[in-house]
């Protein structure tokens, strides 16, 4: 190739990227109009609500599953309380909802503020326990975002002032939710509005990550030390992004509290971010798309699995077949450490080996931490 | 002043439980910078095998008290070093995959227990002389908090004489001081590696069965419950530190049952401040090495 055709090579594929990613959002939008039958994958043809739904759910957890690579991925920040700031949007809506009602706006408007209410709270929140826990790093960091998750997972379930709805979780007031969002008929405006959530979340993320900001936490990702040398201080950067991170994360929750009309306390729990990190992990670390594509992908087969669980095939087989594949987290989990022993680029990374920026050996890689711990 | 003294020997016999669980995750943090989120596991499959063999043998004999603890010890152990061998071991030095393996095996083993035991609670019958009480300074105390301080005392004392006069205690201390060292002067590490997590194992499995009579049942989730408060307890004692874990224990559910008794049910909320607080005042915790 001459210089000028690998110019053009270079210069030729975001424009595809740009469109084959425009398609794709093309294609999602007009689904719900639709009628495509995957068997096997989908509950049914793609414009029933059943479907629509699943499908809305997994876009809204790709949403958060994004939110959370921008810590982990981009970052290098492994966090064990990202649900806390999902929780918080889901049930901030909830109880913004019922407590917010100004007569002097109408009700639209008041839905919309309601929104920017809860985002705003998510935002705030992450700076709150980010400022703590951003004072130590790695391995103590997991370990007290965990418990602040505990933290928040223990408050919503004691209900504090009758808001929270304890173990039976939250029902959506739709007295000032428009009308197009509410009940089955209107799952397609849900989904709809899933897919907006998504698209704004990823377009956020996008943005976050080619800004200044992004390129001195990706920097302090890979060598602190170098970047503290520079003369930059890795922990506002670090707060901006785990405060973006959490108000991204309250937004797919309040969409999330929308579309199942109510939030249980299942979502405040550390093993909702287990979940979250399985899924960024099983798409692939550090790609934008893999973490989508791992949320899709995890949802299906969670929803796929349990109907396979319940089927007569499985209740037919011997205990010691029956009872592993009868626990859906079972088979997800065991694929998730081989996907983490044998497959490290995940989904993404099967497609992309080839195109990945170079990466040292993992026996280089062993040799290089080595000499670093000297 | 009776429910002060209830609250604290309360305190000491959760705390008892903790340290069983932080004990072996410190000891693995700090010679092989893994954080094992499987360790709530090791407890739990220790505390249902455990008590799988009191059934069998007499119910609600000290006997077979005696025989489930020892058999979760060694369940604990020996599914502890088989973490090690066959998942952790492929992963040297690369600290996030070892968790994200840790990880996935706490999420498929609790699918697994739930599968095998069923998700409701299963409840168990210890010596008649555990569910008694005492009465010390006019508290009542049920007996079987001492029984958990005592058994976590020996472990401690056990852990530290290993770690103070034999060999390989003394290769664990040099690991944990310079990994790098010690393999240049020609130590299998890697021997030590599974033997440390064999130790957390049969800690945290003897931890189960006695988690068991102290909340009266065995489910799928004890472990995991558990175990996040003992990695508040190894957080606020300091990675790595056997002392800071043992103190911080006894500080942590000392102060959760306070707050519980006379802050109207705050106990979990007042542990995470006070981790807060430590980690504000001092990041590398109470007797941590570096930060």
């Amino acid at each position: 190739m001459s210089p000028r055709q690998i110019n053009q090579a270079i210069w030729a594929r975001p424009v595809t990227k740009i469109a084959a990613s425009a398609a794709l959002v093309l294609l999602m939008l007009l689904l719900p109009l639709l009628n495509i039958s995957i068997p096997g994958v989908f509950p049914g043809p793609t414009y029933t609500p059943g479907t629509l739904q699943l499908l809305a759910y997994a876009m809204l957890i790709g949403a958060l599953a994004l939110s959370y690579h921008l810590l982990f991925g981009l970052a290098g920040m492994l966090s064990f309380g990202h649900a806390l700031f999902f929780a918080a949007g889901a049930y901030g809506l909830g109880i913004v909802l019922r407590n917010f009602s100004p007569s002097w706006l109408p009700t639209g408007a008041t839905f919309v503020v309601a929104v920017l209410i809860t985002v705003l709270i998510g935002f705030v929140l992450a700076a709150l326990v980010g400022s703590v826990s951003l004072r130590v790093t790695g391995i103590s960091f997991a370990m007290v975002t965990l418990a602040f998750a505990q933290a928040g997972s223990v408050v919503v379930r004691r209900n504090p002032g009758g808001q929270t709805g304890g173990e039976e979780g939250l029902t959506l007031d739709v007295s000032h939710v428009p009308d197009a969002l509410v009940g089955v008929l209107n799952t397609r405006n849900l989904y709809w509005l899933s897919l907006a959530v998504l698209v704004t979340v990823y377009l956020v993320v996008l943005w976050v990550e080619k800004s200044r900001a992004g390129h001195v936490v990706a920097a302090t990702r890979e060598n602190e030390l170098r970047v503290r040398v520079i003369g930059i201080r890795p922990y506002f950067v670090r707060l901006l992004i785990f405060s973006i991170a959490g108000a991204l994360a309250a937004l797919a929750g309040a969409a999330f509290l929308l579309l199942q009309s109510g939030v249980s306390p299942r979502v405040a729990t550390p093993d909702f971010t287990l979940t979250l990190l399985v899924i960024v992990v099983l798409g692939g670390v550090g790609l934008r798309w893999g973490a989508v594509l791992g949320a899709i992908v995890y949802t299906l087969l969670d929803q796929r699995l349990t109907a396979l669980a319940g089927s007569e095939f499985i209740a037919g087989l011997p205990d010691p077949l029956r009872i592993p594949l009868s626990q859906p987290l079972f088979i997800l989990g065991t694929l998730f450490i081989l996907v983490v022993l044998f497959l490290p680029g995940g989904l993404a990374g099967l497609t992309k080996r080839s195109g990945r920026p170079h990466r040292p050996s993992s026996r280089t890689r062993e040799r290089m931490l080595e000499v670093e711990e000297l | 002043m009776s429910t002060i003294v209830l609250l604290l020997i309360t305190g000491l016999g959760l705390g008892a439980l903790y340290f069983l669980v932080a004990s072996g995750l410190s000891l693995i943090y700090g010679l092989m910078g893994v954080l094992n989120f499987a360790h709530g596991s090791f407890l739990t499959i220790g505390a249902f095998i455990g008590w799988e063999v009191a059934l069998r043998l007499s119910d609600g004999s000290w006997w077979a008290l005696a025989a489930a603890m020892l058999t979760g010890a060694v369940v604990g152990a020996l599914v502890a070093a088989a973490t090690e061998f066959f998942l952790i071991r492929r992963l040297y030095n690369r600290h996030i995959e070892q968790v994200l393996v840790t990880v996935g095996l706490a999420l498929a083993s609790v699918a697994l227990f739930e599968g095998i035991w069923g998700t409701d609670p299963t409840y168990v019958t210890s010596p008649s002389w555990l569910g008694q009480t005492t009465e010390i300074l006019g508290a009542r105390i049920p007996n079987n908090r001492f029984m958990l301080i005592v058994v976590a005392v020996l472990v401690l004392v056990s852990i530290v004489l290993f770690l103070k006069f034999t060999r390989y205690g003394l290769i664990i201390r040099a690991g944990v001081e310079n990994r790098l060292m010690v393999t240049a002067l020609g130590i299998d590490v890697r021997r030590a590696f599974t033997l440390v997590f064999a130790i957390g194992g049969a800690a945290a499995g003897l931890g189960g069965v006695l988690a068991s009579i102290y909340y009266g049942y065995v489910s799928a989730h004890i472990g995991g419950s558990l175990l996040i408060f003992a990695f508040i307890v190894t957080v606020i004692g300091g990675l790595g530190s056997l002392a800071g874990a043992a103190i911080a224990s006894v500080l942590v559910a000392v102060l959760q049952q306070f707050a519980n008794f006379y802050l109207g049910g705050t106990g979990d909320l007042a542990v995470v401040l006070a981790l807060a607080a430590v980690l504000l005042l001092r990041p590398r915790g109470l007797l941590g090495a570096k930060a």
